[in-house]
């Protein structure tokens, strides 16, 4: 099948103007609009997400060799859309020897050609013959079926980013430091495995609501976190991956606007990615936030991530666990310096974390906080707490903050064979150098 | 990923025939568009301007600043408004241009908006007016 990752385009010929790298450029903005809206409509009105997706890629793939050959249509949006449903009746009208519920399908999706005259792409999407006014749930719909429990981690990551963002299979593995095949193999699984289980397109029952939102918002927490520290790699930050996260975030708080922990999410990752200008020297070295500059803050994304924040106390019900996390990011950022930070707040805002979603490394920032509001003795016995029962072993989070209390306090010899073991431990080369030259100095 | 403006430039012609708009009309025209922006979750800031014949001109040609009422120069680009819109690229930034409800006969010009971490920390003028950020939450 024709996917839309042709490499061949991405690389312009020597003898000629760029024409297709413009092209695949202007077709992937269009798509990155679009995608959400494309799949979603094809697959509520075929019932099947699969289709849905591999006709709109097909179309995709067909507007990539078109649009660099004859440059782009007066409405690619209408061009893309007409595109996809001819390919949508195509598969249709190939089934239908089988089953004849796809010739009624197939009869049905070409009612709105036959209105619009034939070959000729619409203006736009009114003349379809779906309802734009449910693109809202159709894009929600998507969003819970990319990110349905039947799906690994890995596919329910590659699947958002695909068919919600609009990102192509080539721009997902670059994110993620995976080769392309790879992705791509993800989606189709994902795919197969959906239609295997019978996963219906559409909002998810009251009664399973609250747990499938939570599947959502930790897809994008994941990519969150990638982007803003990525797991592996040579580069400390990836802002263009937390970028589609944020996005992502916005459009669900967009159609989600009485939901608490989606406005908890948005406000972590607005006030997280305000310390992105910061977090990095000139040359992508890693700057920890006591030496971070804070003038690089970015006022109006912590501004953004404040009122996000006002938005889930407005709804009365509490914080979750992401909005407690946005809480401590917001001590952060309404802080002038490390010193003038409020961590006995920090520490309960952890306290209260570590109870609504226990975690080794919640554990361990709650230590580092306690550390941080004076009782350096006593944050070393929480982080040797965790060392005796075995939790975050073979992490470097654990050595690394257990290496800094002994700097703290006056062990340099214990304190330089910790950091040495969380270097060995860490995969990100920039954290991993910043570890050596720490426990360098310590002589 | 970067911040661009889309900057409305309309006609004395399209400037009058917004004016004829029912003014329900075109709030609604230009909500659905906003709205559009808010839920790609692209949109950081949008404003629009007053009738241009209400405005004034201060033209700096000779030693002295000249003050004159009215719109200014020809009308043919009247700067009506902007929005910001946060994207992954400028292509991204033209194809919403395209998709904005304007007025047959005007205009739309895209400009990147330079972050403030782009210009030198140190400088004085930087830290002061980054200052002024930091008091009043400007953008």
């Amino acid at each position: 099948m024709a996917r839309a990752d042709g490499s061949a385009l991405s690389t312009p010929a020597d003898d000629g103007p760029p024409v297709a790298e413009s092209a695949r450029r202007a077709v992937e903005a269009v798509w990155r609009i679009e995608s959400a809206r494309i799949v979603g409509a094809l697959a509520r009105f075929t019932g099947d997400f699969a289709l849905a997706e591999d006709v709109a890629q097909e179309a995709l793939a067909e507007a990539l060799v078109t649009w660099s050959r004859d440059g782009a249509p007066a409405s690619p949006v209408g061009w893309l859309l007409a595109t996809a449903r001819r390919r949508a009746i195509d598969a249709f009208r190939r089934r239908a020897a089988r089953d004849e519920r796809y010739a009624l399908l197939a009869g049905r999706l070409g009612e709105g050609e036959a209105v619009t005259g034939g070959s000729a792409p619409p203006d736009g999407p009114d003349e379809l013959p779906w309802d734009p006014d449910r693109v809202d749930d159709d894009v929600l719909a998507l969003m819970f079926v990319a990110c349905h429990p039947v799906l690994s981690p890995e596919a329910r990551v590659a699947l958002t980013l695909r068919v919600v963002g609009g990102l192509s299979s080539e721009e997902i593995a670059r994110a993620f430091l995976v080769p392309v095949p790879t992705v791509q193999a993800r989606i189709t699984r994902a795919k197969k495995t959906i239609a295997a289980a019978g996963v219906p397109f559409e909002l998810p029952p009251a009664d399973e609501r609250r747990e499938r939102l939570g599947g959502v918002l930790s897809v994008l927490y994941v990519v969150f976190t990638e982007g803003s520290t990525a797991t592996s790699g040579d580069a400390l930050l990836r802002p263009d991956l937390a970028y589609e996260a944020i996005r992502l975030a916005r459009t669900l708080a967009a159609l989600l606007p009485d939901e608490p922990e989606v406005f908890g999410l948005l406000a972590l990752c607005e006030l997280t990615a305000a310390r992105f200008p910061a977090r990095t020297g000139p040359d992508g070295e890693p700057v920890l936030l006591e030496d971070q500059d804070r003038r690089r803050w970015d006022r109006s994304a912590i501004r953004r991530g404040l009122a996000a924040l006002g938005r889930t106390a407005t709804l009365g019900r509490g914080l979750g666990p992401y909005g407690l996390q946005a809480s401590i990011a917001a001590c952060h950022a309404s802080a002038p310096s490390v010193a003038e930070t409020d961590w006995e707040r920090i520490v309960l805002l952890y306290e209260a974390l570590g109870r609504v979603a226990p975690s080794p490394v919640v554990e361990l920032n709650r230590a580092v906080a306690v550390a941080m509001a004076g009782e350096p003795e006593q944050a070393l016995a929480q982080v040797d707490e965790l060392l005796v029962a075995g939790r975050l072993a073979g992490s470097h989070l654990l050595p690394s903050v257990r290496g800094e209390l002994l700097v703290r306090l006056g062990r340099p010899a214990e304190a330089r064979s910790e950091l040495e073991l969380a270097a060995r431990l860490c995969r990100n080369e920039r954290e991993r150098s910043v570890l050596l030259r720490k426990a360098a100095a310590l002589g | 990923m970067a911040k661009y403006m889309l900057i409305m430039r309309g006609t004395d012609e399209t400037m009058a025939k917004m004016m004829e708009t029912p003014f329900e009309q075109m709030l609604e025209t230009v909500g659905r568009f906003n709205d559009e922006l808010i839920k790609a979750g692209v949109l950081v800031a949008a404003e629009g301007l007053d009738d241009p014949s209400q405005g004034v001109v201060v033209d700096f040609s000779g030693d002295t600043p000249v003050v004159t009422d009215g719109p200014y120069g020809e009308t043919k680009e009247l700067f009506g408004g902007y929005y910001i819109i946060d994207v992954a690229s400028k292509e991204e930034a033209v194809e919403w241009a395209k998709r904005l409800p304007a007025m047959v006969g005007s205009k739309c010009e895209v400009r990147r908006v330079p972050a403030i971490d782009e210009f030198p920390q140190d400088n004085e003028w930087v830290i002061k007016e980054r200052a002024w950020r930091e008091q009043t939450g400007q953008l």
